[in-house]
């Protein structure tokens, strides 16, 4: 059995952040990822991040994983990867996967930064093969330099459905439109306005019907909806395409948090069930800490802040860290955060955490989900 | 297809290849990249049929959970092509129902 004062889960933004934070203070880090690669889905960000020069604002997403990478190698945290988390049991005892063999990770602490799983849509056709997740086209065109084909529909007008879209146009491909079932696109409008000058049409109040053709993707129809959101007869577009992009938010990986007996609150801000957690991001059970999109779908600038109070109250707890300077160097997070919580996106994430930290009592631990479509119920 | 120039990411690196075969055809993969990444760029979108209905299914989200992208590896069935990097000489075949393992019997059964 392997010990660590800190094991982190999941070596995304949150997770690497986590380890630095802790690790420079003294703590002993195990960081462990199911991924051969560490970075999570940083690698993926070709685009320039935003908020002020402590955000890492105008640097890429890939240059802040090169960054953090380095740090985190810098400071000697031990690294396993190709190793799944299956498990997590009482006294913090992890039990992992690797090489095919079980390994058991006894931590003092445990900072789950699982991330999140993209949504699915069930629609006729959603299965044939050129339907795809924004975050398997975003691996595929940005890290694997492959275009999975040439016209491309984009469902889901969010931040990640419109980036990519963008991301679709750089790579080479032809975005014939991007539809939103909302009335309103849901993403900035600085991303909205990048695809807008490109001639792509964003179509609000419109979704996707159907997915046609005979071993992939040939055809997509489309349907306006109207404010009950039934779809209008008559309003049906057919679009050639080979290749239809699902941007339909996310939801949080917390497997893990209820298999530790954490309590949750249902906040569909933040992407459903989320594990209720403390300003230190300590969830109920004590010694469990969340960070990232696990305690609340955000954006990788606000996973690496919450990745660092965690680290800083896991150096804090085991006695690295003065009451007074794990103060101040949380002081200094919560500054950060409250500026990338700002404006009209980031103060209802601002609002939906504050009710997580204090929920009322209805909220807490609900039953556990029924949601949408899950992927594995493509199997047919 | 492979994106050979990209205004942010440059040219695209002159990286080491293998071949691999897929359903008895070679295709050339860059070495190290997941094969469900070779099989995209040589343009092969299926994957597998299904168990009951026979229908298609190719590479959905890429990162190992939907298991939509699972083939038959060196006689291996039910393997995430989108999480296992390809290697020089890796026999790929295009799997059917739940795949037939090595010297056992079709799982179909």
């Amino acid at each position: 059995m392997q010990t660590t004062d800190l094991a982190v889960v999941g070596a995304g933004p949150a997770g690497l952040a986590a380890a630095i934070a802790a690790a420079s203070a003294g703590v002993r880090v195990l960081l462990i990822d199911e991924n051969a690669r560490p970075g999570g889905q940083l690698f993926k960000q070709i685009h320039k991040f935003f908020g002020s020069k402590d955000h890492y604002a105008g640097t890429r997403g890939i240059d802040i994983g090169t960054r953090l990478l380095s740090d985190v190698e810098a400071l000697g945290v031990e690294v396993m990867l190709d190793s799944v988390v299956w498990g997590i049991f009482a006294d913090h005892t992890l039990g992992v996967i690797r090489d095919r063999r079980n390994v058991r990770v006894q931590a003092g602490s445990i900072c789950l930064a699982t991330g999140a799983s993209e949504n699915a849509l069930a629609f006729p056709g959603w299965t044939l093969p050129g339907v795809m997740g924004a975050g398997a086209i975003q691996t595929l065109i940005n890290v694997e330099r492959v275009l999975p084909g040439k016209r491309v529909l984009m469902v889901g007008s969010g931040n990640v459905g419109l980036i990519v879209s963008y991301q679709l146009l750089q790579a080479g491909a032809q975005v014939v439109a991007v539809v939103e079932a909302l009335p309103r696109v849901g993403g900035y409008g600085v991303h909205a306005g990048k695809l807008r000058r490109n001639g792509v049409p964003i179509l609000t109040s419109t979704t996707i019907r159907e997915a046609r053709g005979k071993d992939r993707v040939e055809k997509a129809t489309t349907v306006v909806l109207d404010e009950r959101w039934r779809q209008v007869p008559g309003t049906e577009r057919e679009y050639d395409v080979d290749v239809i992009c699902l941007a339909l938010g996310l939801t949080p990986l917390s497997e893990l948090a209820w298999m530790a007996g954490c309590q949750f609150a249902y906040i569909p801000q933040l992407g459903g069930h989320v594990p209720i957690h403390d300003e230190d991001m300590q969830t109920t059970v004590p010694g469990i800490y969340v960070a990232g999109d696990l305690a609340g779908i955000e954006e990788a600038s606000t996973a690496m802040e919450e990745g660092k109070l965690a680290g800083i109250a896991v150096a804090q707890a085991l006695g690295h860290l003065s009451a007074a300077e794990a103060c101040r160097r949380k002081e200094a997070v919560f500054k950060r955060l409250d500026e990338l919580r700002s404006g009209p996106f980031g103060e209802a994430r601002q609002k939906a955490k504050t009710r997580l930290c204090h929920p009322a009592v209805e909220e807490q631990s609900a039953p556990r989900p029924r949601p949408g479509p899950k992927h594995s119920e493509r199997q047919g | 297809m492979r994106i050979e120039n990209h205004p942010i990411l440059g040219a695209r690196e002159q990286l080491p290849t293998v071949l691999i075969e897929v359903d008895g055809q070679v295709i050339e993969a860059v070495a190290g990249e997941p094969i469900a990444a070779a099989l995209v760029a040589a343009g092969r979108m299926v994957f597998r049929y299904t168990r009951k209905r026979h229908e298609p299914r190719g590479l959905f989200c890429a990162i190992g959970r939907c298991t939509d992208c699972m083939m038959v590896v060196d006689g291996v069935p039910n393997v995430r092509t989108c999480v296992t990097p390809v290697r020089a000489g890796m026999k790929i075949q295009t799997q059917h129902g739940l795949g037939q393992a090595k010297g056992g019997h079709d799982a179909n059964d």
